[in-house]
């Protein structure tokens, strides 16, 4: 059965808090930032908001609950999205249903980390129960590891080359350059991406993402409250999410999006063609390869075929991660799970400045979390539309 | 193939010491239940009582049915290599040191999938291809069960593997000093760790006036020396460990006052104290006097110190009431074993628990067989440290007593009124 349509909620405001690389301020600093630019460029009071949807890895021993009194707001509806880098899409299908339903009339929704000198060593020692009994104490050294061997038995199965891998990393890159508050100021060839420095076979350096400290958010509201603001918004098209998919498969060469692209299509009235512009969630280049065969772009195993026949620039034929990405901006903890959405709404609502697709009318957003023991359990997907 | 160990050359003294450190350590309430089993020399994954489900990591409830009924069943380690990496990085000092690192994905004939450690004789994973391997589980250097996998068959040289090495104590080119060389343990000791290929194996010998038959060719045996050692005494506890302290790789503190009284047949404490100054004392004296510099060297070098072995008795667990006062100086030593393995276990170094049953030796000569032969515990002593195990109950009656002990210590204490 597909899903009812999100009538008369938009999402609006896009908000990018600008990354650095270390930071000495904690997780509520750049999640204050966030909201107080979700309020400044919405024209909204903090009053106004009576929902408030959090992200956060680094905000321990707070939870969204602290974070309330910390910032002085007292909303009605609120939610805590310990899902990583799906964390976005689940943040946004579930403010539009308390919106559309009436449990909360304008939701914040906010995203942002940490990254202080050496916690991202200690936020991997205790990512999770499995991985701090069968994953830490082996040396993996976090996620490096886990998409390494994930990435090798994709290669071997589908016949993937380096190349292809280089392909979208050099794209994004590209797509970097214009966007305002990338990490990565360089260009980036693909001779450098193939013979980067090793870090887990067959993963190099420019395979993985670099931790950072950063926020990102956005506001879901009513469509006449968004009008009364005069504020730019897009239409949720359609939205989905899963967990622990496939958890017989020996290895995880699908993800949860697999299980589910049917009833996103469905519930948005179209298929994979209509489909303008594609934030994906790209911790590592493999999962990119899972998100188009899950999405529909390709069938199962042809991601390869995919990566060689199109092009990936804003210009391309799929326009694609078109901020540069996590691979590109960094990965600021959570906000890396908004990163794609916040600049798919940008792209639908014609704010992406330089990093503008032209005629954007449809974005999907991917996004994937929580290497929990061998494989990532979140996923979720989203498309939004121009109004 | 791994290329066979080498005899560690001389320290420079000019380099600076290499202080050890350990992969991270914490673990969930339901993993130290599978370390236990590792810990004793087994391998089990969880089971689920009312399905049948085995599954890993641990858990506290059954994936299949919920039911939280779990059990824990031993299994072969039979599996195919499914897909693997060789880490250049890591965020860990431990394993910062240690990198290239290989690391694999092991799917178990039981349906699950492992992470594991890669010999490096494993051939190289394959997706469209069953490459099969044998997953082993061992306690790494933070004392804690990790796997690894072994190849299918098994190849040259396989124990000298680095990341296996890591997990266990092979004597293989260690020096090992054996806290009593006289007696007819000692000497079957002194026999196997130099048949194993220790590097040099020091015989402590107490009372020098007093040989008994056989010690004279052991300590005549190649790379063995003897060395004076009172445990009684802590000056010469200390003198020995002034001048080999800083050497020995492997202690194995074997001595041991082994009377057959309980409380009521002998008068006095004198017997008592005998036995509590060697079993217990005595080993006091060691750990103060040689734990530190064991400590010190547990990375020092590509065959750094490794183990410390008490030859304790299955009668620290349960006392014999014919022995009373024998098994309660066991009991302590089993008690302060404990605090070492603690203390120990910050630098890596391994304390082996030996819990024998009665020995054929001149103190058990009223006692009916099964007894265990000198040369059987120290070659179980040899295997343990080979296999990386914490716990052994060597012989019919330690492992009786054992299973015994496990099911009720109350029920056991009983049954030992009539042994």
């Amino acid at each position: 059965m597909t899903a009812a349509p999100y009538q008369g909620v938009v999402i609006a405001t896009p908000v990018s808090i600008p990354y650095v690389r270390y930071s000495t301020k904690d997780a509520h600093w750049f999640l204050a930032r966030a909201l107080s630019a979700l309020l400044k460029t919405s024209g909204l009071k903090k009053s106004d908001l009576d929902g408030l949807g959090v992200s956060s890895f680094t905000l321990f021993p707070d939870t969204a609950v602290g974070l309330t009194q910390h910032l002085g707001l007292s909303p009605r509806w609120l939610d805590h999205l310990p899902f990583g880098g799906a964390s976005g899409v689940i943040a946004l299908r579930r403010a539009a249903r308390a919106v559309q339903c009436g449990d909360a009339s304008v939701v914040a929704c906010v995203a942002g980390d940490a990254n202080h000198v050496d916690s991202f060593r200690a936020n991997l020692a205790n990512f999770s129960r499995f991985a701090r009994d069968a994953v830490y104490p082996l040396g993996s050294g976090g996620p490096n590891a886990s998409f390494a061997l994930l990435t090798s038995h994709y290669m071997q199965s589908t016949g993937a080359e380096p190349a292809d891998f280089g392909k979208l990393c050099v794209a994004q890159r590209a797509n970097a350059l214009r966007f305002p508050s990338t990490l990565f100021k360089k260009p980036l060839t693909l001779d450098e991406y193939l013979n980067a420095r090793p870090i887990a076979d067959p993963l190099k350096l420019f395979d993985c993402v670099m931790p950072c400290a950063g926020s990102e958010g956005f506001l879901v509201m009513g469509e006449d409250r968004a009008k009364r603001l005069g504020i730019p918004y897009a239409r949720i098209l359609g939205t989905i999410e899963r967990h622990n998919a496939f958890p017989e498969d020996p290895i995880q060469n699908r993800g949860g999006w697999a299980m589910d692209q049917d009833h996103l299509y469905s519930q948005a009235g179209f298929g994979p063609p209509d489909i303008d512009l594609f934030e994906a969630y790209d911790d590592y280049p493999v999962i990119n390869c899972l998100q188009f065969e899950g999405l529909g772009l390709c069938r199962e195993g042809e991601a390869p075929a995919f990566i060689r026949k199109n092009t990936f620039t804003i210009d391309g034929s799929l326009p694609f991660n078109t901020s540069g990405g996590q691979l590109s901006v960094g990965q600021a903890g959570a906000a890396g799970g908004f990163l794609g959405l916040v600049q798919a709404l940008r792209q639908v609502t014609g704010q992406a400045m330089k990093t503008q697709v032209e005629n954007a009318r449809h974005a999907l957003v991917s996004g994937f979390g929580m290497i929990n023991y061998d494989r990532g359990l979140c996923t979720g997907a989203a498309i939004l539309g121009r109004a | 193939m791994t290329d066979a160990l080498k005899r560690a050359a001389p320290r420079n003294p000019i380099l600076p010491l290499r202080v050890p450190t350990l992969p991270p350590g914490q673990r969930s309430r339901a993993a130290l239940r599978w370390t236990a089993s590792v810990a004793e020399g087994r391998f089990e994954l969880q089971s689920c009582h009312d399905c049948g489900q085995i599954q890993y990591p641990p858990r506290d409830a059954c994936t299949n049915c919920l039911s939280i009924r779990l059990t824990w069943k031993p299994v072969s380690g039979r599996g195919d290599l499914i897909s693997e990496t060789l880490l250049h990085h890591s965020n860990e000092l431990y394993y910062r040191a240690r990198v290239p690192l290989r690391l694999g994905l092991v799917r178990l004939a039981e349906g699950v999938t492992v992470l594991t450690h890669l010999h490096g004789d494993c051939p190289v994973a394959k997706a469209n291809e069953s490459i099969p391997v044998r997953v082993r589980a061992h306690l790494d250097k933070a004392g804690q069960a990790a796997l690894i996998a072994l190849p299918a068959t098994d190849t040259p040289n396989m124990a000298d593997d680095r990341m296996l090495r890591e997990m266990t104590s092979d004597p293989k080119f260690r020096k090992v000093l054996i806290t009593d060389g006289k007696s007819a343990t000692g000497q079957a000791l002194v026999k196997a760790f130099v048949d194993a290929g220790a590097d040099i194996v020091w015989a402590g010998l107490s009372e020098p006036w007093k040989q008994p038959p056989g010690f004279d060719a052991i300590s005549k045996l190649p790379n063995v020396t003897v060395v004076p050692l009172e445990l009684t005494d802590p000056r010469s506890v200390e003198d020995l460990a002034g001048s080999i302290g800083g050497k020995v790789d492997i202690l194995v503190n074997n001595a041991e006052v082994h009377r057959a009284h309980g409380i009521g047949d002998r008068r006095g404490t004198e017997t008592a104290r005998a036995e509590m100054d060697i079993n217990y004392f005595g080993l006091l004296r060691l750990a103060q006097s040689f734990g530190p510099a064991l400590r010190a060297r547990a990375a020092d070098s590509a065959v750094p110190s490794t183990a410390w072995v008490n030859i304790l008795s299955i009668y620290a667990l349960s006392a014999l009431p014919g022995q009373g006062t024998f098994s309660a100086s066991k009991a302590a030593a089993f008690s302060l074993s404990q605090t070492l393995r603690s203390e120990m276990r910050g630098a890596g170094i391994r304390v082996v628990n030996v819990f024998p049953g009665p020995i054929d030796d001149e103190w058990t000569q009223t006692l009916p067989p099964p007894k265990l032969a000198p040369a059987a515990l120290a070659k179980a002593v040899v295997k343990a440290l080979k296999d990386g195990v914490e716990d052994i109950y060597p012989g019919d009656v330690a492992q009786d007593l054992f299973t015994k002990w496990q099911e009720s210590a109350k029920v056991l204490e009983r049954e030992m009124w009539d042994q």
